[in-house]
């Protein structure tokens, strides 16, 4: 991926496909270290499925379709000096806490290291994306950032009538997001 | 600063208009955004999807949607559009600028454009 904003967009994605009605994107920033870390409610993963996934190449996977969207998050992390995570539980062994927990750190002045690029359109790609009966919680924190846009509340503002991916809200949402950003 | 009043502003226009619940447009522009789609450069497109076919004010006939792996990742960015009268047609190799004309030729003008599609 050219930018790790199109890397985040693509996991989140696998918490839509999960059957998530909660979806929570956390970036934290320091000087040096970028930690993303993507959360949902989805019907998580067991154990097995969860070491197949990270490694695409494994044997026991030549009769899946090999997905390549975790494989590349978690090498864009690596190639950095960065560490890679996911932690799930399935639905069926935790019918009352089942969803997965995928984080990775990135060192920003590695020379491998992919910049954010711009999550702007991504979140709002998102929720353009992932239909009315998913909520999406966004946060990016920095010493000089303190971004934080929530779904429910625009629901609520909204009333059940007008949907998220309304065009003119989705016009909304990313001005929403530039002042949060301070791009203007 | 933008507020959630714009927002409540923005219901208070759209309310009752608003027929275009997901899909039930009749015309249906579907984007690939799985991980080949998003790498191939599908983010874009679909945005210039979305914001033609507001701009064109065709948001209440035509609804632009989200769909997974197509299964043709060679061909990325992949965009099939579906119209009640007529076979669905998909579009390869696509770009925000090819978006536009599709908009314009086939989904105003209703001729699909034979020389974006796959060959
Ligand atoms: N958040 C998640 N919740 C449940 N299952 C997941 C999640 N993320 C990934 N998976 C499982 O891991 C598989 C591989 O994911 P990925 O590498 O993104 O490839 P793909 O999405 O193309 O299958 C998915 O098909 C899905 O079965
Ligand atoms: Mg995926």
């Amino acid at each position: 991926m050219k930018e790790l904003s199109l890397n985040i967009l693509d996991i989140a994605m696998n918490s839509v496909t999960a059957g998530s009605t909660l979806i929570n994107i956390d970036l934290t920033e320091s000087h040096d270290i970028l930690e993303i870390r993507i959360s949902d409610n989805g019907c998580g993963m067991s154990r097995e499925m969860v070491e197949n996934v990270t490694s695409p190449f494994c044997t026991s996977r030549t009769t899946r379709k090999v997905g390549m969207g975790i494989p590349l998050f978690k090498m864009a992390s690596e190639q950095t000096g960065g560490t890679f995570s996911i932690v799930s539980k399935s639905d069926r062994e935790f019918p009352d806490s089942h969803g997965t927990v995928t984080s990775a750190t990135f060192l920003k002045n590695h020379l491998d290291y992919t910049p954010l690029g711009d999550i702007i359109g991504s979140i709002v790609t998102l929720i353009q994306g992932m239909g009315e009966n998913i909520d999406l919680i966004f946060t990016h924190k920095s010493d000089t950032l303190d971004v934080r846009l929530d779904t429910r509340q625009l629901r609520e503002t909204l009333g059940g009538e007008i949907p998220l991916s309304t065009p003119d809200v989705l016009v909304w949402i990313k001005e929403f997001l530039k002042e949060n950003y301070n791009i203007t | 600063m933008k507020s959630l009043a714009e927002l409540a502003a923005i219901r208070d226009k759209m309310k009752g208009k608003v027929s275009l619940r997901e899909g039930t447009g009749e015309t249906r522009i579907v984007v690939g955004m799985a991980t080949c789609g998003i790498a191939a450069g599908a983010k874009p497109v679909l945005n210039a999807f979305v914001e033609e076919v507001a701009k064109a004010g065709l948001s209440d006939s035509v609804s632009v949607l989200q769909t997974g792996c197509i299964g043709i990742c060679q061909y990325e960015p992949v965009v099939e559009v579906y119209k009640s009268d007529e076979e669905k047609v998909t579009y390869v190799h696509m770009t925000p600028e090819k978006a536009l004309e599709v908009v314009e030729k086939h989904i105003k003008g209703g001729k699909p454009i034979a020389e974006y599609t796959m060959k």
